[in-house]
């Protein structure tokens, strides 16, 4: 990979997405059209600047640490794909040695 | 009339001078919903008895008392599905619990009621990336209702909803607001709490409401409003009566025209309309000042970077295993959560992550995210310097009026540029409200709303609604 080339496939399987070889090229196009665009970005001179994360900054808000009972375990348990003996089921992620 | 197309003041007043019920609104809304939705699209699903079981249940004396309220799909409330319009939560997910400002509706009387179109988790501009129907607008069919709150203000507009919660991360209030003819708020960032709402770029994300009048935008503000530790980027002030002096006037008030939003490519028509409305608000009283927001032209880039990096993120907890899609027979974990997401994800919502993915991957991150993130800074401190000069800000919400459906479908670029006006509000925090003005004529001689903005200080909804009213006051 070049240093301003992306590689669609390779960024999608980062981000766990199979594509099929006609989104790989229709994206491919479209995301070096928008990067070509945000590349403007590099006309500013900005690093005497700090990043914004936040827009109205605030930090470290936490709440009293009371305990209080949680949201109700079926109400979750009835939307998830599998489950077993009142817990998810996944596949097997544990191999054999 | 109808009582479903009346505002909700109106209906207040009526149901507490005990001259309707709410159960015969409800009624109303259905024979509404049921005569025009198969036009329009706007609901993707609804439970009227549901609600006619609260309608008979409903404590008049509260502030919202009888009021159905639609919500936008991407809102959890409490036995009602949250699809997000996308096709990995539709049929499997059902809300867990309700979001806070759900809580904070039916606190206040309401009765949250169906459930609306969106582009697939809010990524969009025009609805037309619902994964599940295709909204349309109620002034000309053939076109879009703008988006990604589409649903929200199509069936305002349409008469099949008294009013509407939206969510904004770039606009997605104000534009379809714009394009239905209708009143579209924004709030501040941190006015209103997040929680429950489906995260798309969290340091961007608004809830707010879509009504037929700025009272009533200020109605529903006052009970949304207000900080909740279920969302620690909510902020502990205080609320005001948004619906107090909403008709103050505007005389003495400095409005701020930034040139750089009336932009070269904007439709003449458009442009008449946002300086007729500054026109009557300056023979209102008001002293219009020309300012410069001299940054605005990175704002789509910055925001192309920040909005999808932060989704990319957001969206990485749809993996099929505790909700959602899930996809069968995969063999491994990596390949179940791959399956999953590609089949579950429509193209805008998988272009978006890929970008914001590349935005933050390793050698990246610097050039991309961190440098939006400093942009940002620079867009921010435009309107922190504008505000020491004027109270608000008066500009279009979009360079356009809404277009037909398909027109930049293939060219997300051009449909990205088109949130020129809308972006930079979000990456500042700043509240904004899109308030009808006008209408065009387009082709076969239709006639097609456009609406004005105005954008204030952080926290400064009083002087954007009181602006407001004096627009909708003219027309």
């Amino acid at each position: 990979m070049s240093k301003d080339h992306i590689d669609v496939n390779y960024v999608a399987n980062l981000a766990r997405l199979n594509l099929t070889e006609e989104e790989s090229s229709t994206f491919q196009r479209q995301i070096e059209d928008i990067l070509g665009y945000i590349n403007k970005l590099e006309e500013l001179d900005i690093d005497d600047f700090e990043p914004t994360a936040h827009a109205a900054p605030v930090y470290d808000r936490v709440r009293e640490d009371v305990a209080k009972s949680s949201l109700e375990r079926d109400a979750f348990l009835n939307i998830a794909p599998d489950t077993i003996n009142d817990q998810l089921k996944v596949p097997k992620v544990i191999e054999e040695l | 009339m109808s009582l479903a197309s009346q505002s909700i003041t109106e209906l207040r007043k009526q149901l507490t001078a005990g001259e309707v019920t709410p159960l015969q609104i409800i009624d109303d809304l259905e024979k509404a919903v049921l005569a025009s939705d198969s036009e329009i699209n706007a609901y993707l699903s609804y439970d009227f008895d549901k609600a006619r079981e609260m309608a008979s249940n409903a404590d008049l004396s509260l502030p919202l008392g009888g009021i159905p309220i639609g919500i936008k799909d991407n809102i959890n409330t409490l036995g009602e599905p949250c699809s997000c319009a996308s096709q990995f939560l539709v049929d499997s997910y059902i809300a867990p619990y309700d979001a806070t400002v759900i809580s904070k509706l039916k606190a206040a009387g309401a009765i949250p009621l169906g459930r609306l179109n969106m582009d697939e988790f809010a990524m969009g501009s025009t609805t037309g990336n619902s994964s599940i129907k295709r909204t349309n607008n109620p002034h000309d069919l053939d076109r879009v209702p703008g988006g990604s709150s589409g649903g929200s203000a199509a069936a305002v507009a349409a008469n099949s909803a008294i009013a509407t919660l939206g969510s904004d991360t770039g606009g997605s209030i104000r534009q379809p607001a714009s394009h239905c003819g209708i009143v579209g708020l924004k709030p501040s960032y941190g006015r209103v709490s997040r929680y429950g709402l489906v995260a798309f770029a969290s340091s961007l994300d608004q809830i707010g409401p879509c009504t037929k009048t700025v009272a009533d935008a200020a109605l529903i503000l006052n009970v949304i409003s207000g900080p909740d530790e279920m969302d620690s980027t909510s902020l502990e002030v205080d609320t005001p009566d948004f619906t107090k002096n909403l008709n103050a006037g505007v005389a003495g008030l400095k409005l701020g025209i930034p040139k750089e939003y009336f932009t070269e490519g904007m439709d003449p028509a458009v442009r008449e309309i946002v300086n007729s409305a500054i026109d009557k608000l300056r023979n209102a009283g008001a002293e219009i000042v020309d300012i410069s927001l001299p940054h605005t032209e990175y704002a789509v880039a910055t925001y192309y970077i920040i909005a999808p990096a932060e989704a990319s993120s957001n969206l990485s907890r749809f993996d099929g295993i505790r909700y959602g899609n899930r996809a069968e027979q995969s063999g491994n974990l990596i390949d179940l959560y791959k399956d999953s997401r590609s089949a579950g994800f429509g193209s805008e919502v998988k272009r978006r992550i890929i970008l914001g993915t590349y935005a933050l991957s390793s050698g990246y991150d610097h050039k991309y995210y961190d440098k939006a993130q400093r942009v940002r800074t620079l867009i921010r401190e435009d309107f922190t310097k504008a505000f020491e000069q004027v109270d608000a800000i008066i500009t279009p919400v979009c360079p356009h009026a809404a277009p037909k459906h398909g027109e930049n479908s293939d060219d997300p670029l051009k449909e990205y540029l088109e949130d020129i006006c809308t972006i930079a509000a979000n990456l500042a925090g700043i509240p904004g409200i899109s308030v009808p003005a006008g209408v065009i004529s387009v082709d076969d001689r239709k006639e097609m709303p456009v609406g004005v903005q105005i954008l204030g200080p952080h926290l400064g909804e009083v002087a954007v609604l009181k602006v407001a009213q004096e627009i909708e006051n003219f027309l």
